[in-house]
């Protein structure tokens, strides 16, 4: 059978697994690969670049050596293009699970969507840790979360005949209104302003929606949600005419993603004040083989830049290559010079 | 050096002294002012560092511009007078301003 890394398949046997396709992970990629170990990077958004890409694209960065001004977008476009040749398989949209050692020293992880996989080493670049929904901080809301609210649409159906509430006015928020719309029995878009982030052409069609008496839209902010036994039954908004009541079964609020650690936690690896402790000379964590490379690992005068990941992928990648290929000495060696190394860049 | 004053929910008031050139986020976080999280570092991509601008200094702060308006979207209970502490810069013009920390960051 194929590893195609499901639950009911061969998992994904590898060099490394590279949690975390942030900047540090991507070059984690190019090192690893200047050391013929081949990696598998997985990530929970749904496209590589980690904070650079979801934060701030469009953002400049002035402090990437060599580069006097880059965008988050800009810089990620460029170390995919630069580790190209090393041909790692990206799972996005993943989040690492679980993480064990195995009998026989190599790892086993396992993530949300069952994709497994077997890997020799692993790097944790996993940055401010997993990118997860905001949770709007109203009093028991979690009591509703997975019935009523939710951050995401999974299943179309779960909205199938509800009293939608979108709240947002970014692109998730105008995307679900005109998605759901025709499925709910109601749908009301709340936004704090009568002002939209998300692309022109659809808050187009939202107000033409509006305009049919399709849907509604209120401005103002929530304030409190009313129900029981996680059945949502209504939710006050703050508007500028003071309290309303608006009844709705379902909530959908889209506030953006911050950053928590997550499963990182849970993965046996010695933590201090939510960072890993690395030493200086590998990077590795407290479980030889695992590594911590870039914004998550901490060590005596750590900065949070990325140019420090970058340095620290680099050193490694040299110990790594002492787990991956025991016994065999390793070559130091420059791009510049280096046949060998130009063959792997497939510069030559 | 300019002071700025630092309100909590609760009424407990912190003064500090700011550094021009500085931002109010950046004063807040050196001084330990809880409730500023400010989890992008500065970059006006989180709206976690949101505070209120006392009445009596706000035209004197001025509002947010068009990219930080956009990202107070994502902050909770946006008043008139909310700004992110990360856009607004010290200035001798500022010493003794007043802001808000809000109940809750999102």
């Amino acid at each position: 059978m194929a590893a195609d890394g499901t639950a009911s398949g061969t998992p994904i046997e590898t060099d490394a697994v590279i949690i975390g396709g942030g900047p540090v992970g991507l070059f984690a990629v190019f090192e690893l690969g200047l050391v013929d170990i081949k990696a598998h990077v997985i990530d929970i958004l749904d496209k590589a670049g980690g904070q650079c890409a979801e934060l701030y694209p469009e953002k400049p960065i002035y402090d990437i050596p060599g580069l006097p001004v880059v965008t988050g977008q800009g810089l990620t476009d460029a170390l995919m293009a630069q580790i190209k040749p090393f041909g790692a398989t990206f799972h996005l949209g993943q989040r690492v699970d679980a993480l064990q050692k195995m009998e026989d020293g190599r790892f086993e992880l396992v993530t949300d969507a069952g994709t497994r996989f077997i890997a020799k080493v692993v790097v944790v670049a996993a940055g401010g840790g997993s990118f997860t929904p905001k949770r709007p901080p109203l009093a028991n809301i979690e009591a509703y979360e997975g019935t009523s609210v939710f951050y995401s649409v999974r299943r179309m159906d779960d909205f199938r005949d509800k009293d939608v509430l979108v709240v947002g006015g970014g692109d998730s928020a105008l995307d679900w209104t005109l998605n759901l719309q025709p499925i709910a029995k109601s749908l009301t878009l709340l936004h704090r302003r009568d002002d939209f982030r998300g692309a022109p052409h659809s808050v187009e069609q939202m107000r033409a929606l509006v305009r049919d008496n399709k849907i509604a839209l209120l401005i103002g902010q929530m304030g409190a949600l009313e129900g029981d036994n996680g059945a949502l039954a209504a939710v006050t908004v703050k508007t500028k005419d003071g309290e309303v009541r608006y009844p709705c079964n379902r909530l959908l609020p889209f506030f953006g993603l911050t950053m928590k650690l997550g499963p990182v936690a849970d993965w046996g690896l010695n933590l201090d004040e939510n960072l890993i402790p690395v030493d200086t000379v590998q990077f590795q964590t407290s479980t030889l083989g695992i590594f911590a490379v870039g914004d998550i690992n901490s060590y005596p005068g750590k900065l949070k830049l990325i140019l420090s990941g970058f340095h620290e992928v680099a050193l490694m990648s040299q110990a790594a290559h002492r787990i991956v290929y025991p016994g065999k000495k390793l070559l130091f060696q420059y791009t510049t010079s280096s046949s060998s190394l130009q063959k792997k860049l497939g510069v030559t | 050096m300019p002071q700025i004053t630092f309100i909590q929910p609760d009424g407990t008031e912190q003064v500090v002294d700011g550094q021009t050139g500085m931002t109010v986020m950046e004063t807040a976080k050196k001084h330990l002012i809880e409730g500023i999280e400010a989890e992008c570092g500065g970059a006006c991509a989180c709206a976690t560092c949101h505070v209120y601008v006392d009445q009596a200094w706000l035209e004197k702060v001025g509002g947010p511009n068009e990219m930080e308006e956009d990202m107070l979207d994502f902050a909770f209970d946006v008043r008139p007078a909310s700004r992110l502490s990360c856009q607004i810069k010290v200035t001798d013009d500022l010493d003794g301003l007043v802001v808000r920390v809000p109940e809750k960051q999102f």
